[in-house]
């Protein structure tokens, strides 16, 4: 298990110089940094003194490695937009899009996982019925859209709900949360439904289906002719073995739901991360879309790996399997 | 799969017919004629994606003429409601366009661009599937790191990563001209990793049999094995990957353009018409966004059931 660990923590830390070596090129490549900070009419040698102050005279092996170390101190320059650091704008950012995620990927697995063990176990009921085609709508439903129909019956028609923003926000330390106040709660409803649409309707897919496939195992055959009850058989029996690929879909869903984010801010224009992101594309701010590139795939490698430790502690076969396969490697 | 009734003698082209033919044979149209969700699916995406073809034919209005365009005529609703005018079934947009012919005109952009995406990322797949399976060793395992690391990200992000350094590097020149083009390259770029996968498994399964054994010792190269001989019989799961990704792709079209980094309002498409629709949600003019959304969701729809009717048709453990 620590061999498998060791492997893919080595892999990760691939990706992850690969993402670097990715918006460094940006840098490097798009547009010259000092051309964006200075003007017109500023003296060659000032543009010179600036290009080696700055360390863009050095070769381009040093280059990186300094890019690469102060991107580990969390240090990704100044936007070249807001004249603030980088790393300053996404910690004010970030707090909004991890409560929007949170509570979307909340609603993904409490409304997904009933809704699939109930249309796998009622699999006649009208109520499955209405559920599965309403999944299939709703996984061919871009998520701009889902947004747009909300506000417009929520907001413009009923005007129930805010359509924007965060509503107000409560400071706790550095972290802004909403999950405080009645207006920063009702804002968050309408964005994380939308966020959460698309990963509930996968989710409840994917556990009707493994469901439907364990309920069918002579094992639950076995425990139904041993007389447990239905109930026992469909928790404690069937739905664990569901668990594996349910956790996987939920690692990457959640993973995804960071990058859907974007879409979701765009829509109810939510100070988040995506946001800044969007913006930073639109303005060309290098060191932006930089910052945000490399956190994001930190998240997506760090959601990965734990995802594949998960298992082991989920799935006993696979530790014996790994046990077998390390071994006959060395 | 080396069946017999394919003709060596023709082209490559004569081949993929022959393939196409014994899909045909199969219980596919049996299996089709059955369900009638799916014919219905096909209908509509019939109709959809042929009137949007069609759209300089059948559209009432040019919406790109400027002289039949007018003011007077700007924001109407749709004819069936209060102040709608019958000339503008679907109302009309801030200009006065007519909301039928837009919606036509932009189903064209959006279902050429991600025809265009697909074809793309079909020829990359494809391509990087065959060398993969069929080269081994050191080709196979970074074509296929790559794909795994780029399996880690969701599409979507890649796209607009891939549309944002684009247009950054073009960002001095006049990015208009080029938006198309650029998006067409980063959904195609985004969405090639299914169809490597796919066809590196089937090359593999294939590259082990004997009739490309035979193909080897008398002397055919490598290249005209990869084309003639195993190409066509990967084919079978490529399509139902590209009929999936077509409505993938033209999603993907949507989000970007409705997120800014796609088509201008130039060139719209059904995402560009829903943005720019949406600008307006609040002064009560939905049918701006509600027609352009409602024609997405049920191409989009068709289209992915078509798709996993094929998928289900052609997979041979499910009959």
């Amino acid at each position: 298990m620590l061999y498998f660990i060791i492997q893919r923590m080595l892999q990760s830390v691939l990706v992850m110089l690969v993402v670097a070596a990715i918006s460094f090129a940006l840098f490097s490549y798009v547009g010259d940094p000092i051309e964006a900070m200075t003007g017109e009419d500023d003296p060659i040698e000032l543009k010179q003194q600036l290009r080696a102050s700055l360390g863009l005279d050095q070769p381009i092996p040093i280059q990186f490695a300094r890019f690469v170390g102060n991107a580990v101190q969390g240090d990704f320059g100044v936007s070249y937009r807001a004249r603030q650091p980088v790393m300053q704008l996404i910690a004010e950012r970030f707090p909004a899009t991890m409560e929007l995620v949170f509570v979307a990927s909340l609603i993904a697995l409490f409304v997904g996982i009933p809704a699939g063990i109930y249309t796998a176990l009622r699999r006649d009921s009208p109520v499955s019925y209405a559920l599965q085609t309403g999944s299939l709508i709703g996984i061919s439903m871009p998520t701009f859209l889902t947004g747009i129909l909300l506000i417009l019956v929520f907001s413009v028609w009923l005007k129930v709900l805010p359509s924007f923003g965060r509503g107000e926000t409560v400071d706790i330390g550095w972290w802004s949360t909403g999950f405080l106040t009645v207006s920063g709660l009702k804002s968050l409803i309408l964005p994380s439904i939308t966020l959460g649409l698309f990963s509930t309707t996968l989710i409840m897919r994917l556990v009707r289906t493994e469901m439907l496939e364990v309920m069918r195992t002579d094992y639950i055959k076995f425990a139904r002719a041993r007389g447990l009850r239905d109930r026992s058989i469909n928790f404690r029996h069937a739905f664990k073995n569901t668990l594996v690929p349910v956790v996987t879909i939920t690692g990457m869903q959640v993973g995804s739901l960071i990058a859907f984010a974007i879409i979701t801010e765009t829509v109810f224009q939510w100070p988040g991360l995506g946001l800044l992101f969007i913006q930073a594309v639109g303005n060309v701010d290098i060191p932006v879309m930089a910052a945000y590139l490399v956190l994001t795939a930190l998240m997506f490698v760090v959601i990965n790996l734990a995802v594949d430790i998960l298992y082991f502690f989920i799935d006993p076969r696979l530790r014996a399997d790994r046990a077998v396969a390390s071994g006959a490697t060395t | 799969m080396s069946a017999p009734d394919v003709d060596t003698t023709r082209g490559f082209l004569g081949r993929t017919r022959d393939i196409f033919a014994r899909m045909g044979r199969h219980d596919l149209w049996l299996s089709f004629r059955s369900k009638p969700v799916v014919i219905v699916a096909a209908i509509v995406a019939g109709v959809l994606i042929l009137s949007a073809l069609a759209a300089p034919l059948i559209a009432p209005h040019d919406p790109y003429d400027m002289a039949s365009v007018s003011l007077l005529y700007a924001e109407l609703p749709p004819a069936w409601v209060d102040g709608g005018d019958p000339a503008f079934p679907l109302g009309t947009d801030l200009q006065g366009r007519d909301m039928l012919s837009t919606i036509l005109y932009g189903s064209r952009t959006s279902i050429l661009v991600g025809a265009a995406a697909v074809a793309l990322s079909l020829v990359l797949g494809v391509a990087a599937g065959l060398v993969a399976g069929y080269g081994g060793g050191v080709v196979d395992s970074v074509l296929m790191r790559i794909a795994d690391i780029q399996l880690t990200f969701p599409a979507i992000l890649i796209a607009l990563l891939f549309d944002g350094v684009v247009s950054a590097i073009f960002s001095h020149g006049s990015s208009d001209q080029y938006a198309l083009l650029v998006i067409i390259l980063a959904i195609g770029v985004s969405n090639w990793v299914l169809f490597a996968r796919v066809v590196r498994s089937s090359t593999l399964v294939e590259k082990g049999k004997d009739y490309v054994k035979a193909a080897r010792v008398t002397g055919v190269s490598s290249l005209a094995i990869l084309l003639k001989h195993i190409l066509p019989n990967t084919l079978g799961p490529v399509l139902v990957i590209a009929t999936i990704n077509l409505a993938l792709a033209i999603l993907g079209e949507a989000t970007l353009s409705f997120l800014g980094v796609g088509l201008p309002p130039t060139q719209p498409s059904l995402g560009t018409l829903i943005r720019i629709g949406n600008e307006y949600l609040f002064s009560g003019a939905w049918w701006m966004t509600i027609f352009p959304g409602v024609t997405l969701i049920l191409l989009v729809l068709s289209v992915n059931l078509l798709g996993d009717w094929l998928r289900d048709a052609l997979n041979p453990k499910l009959r």
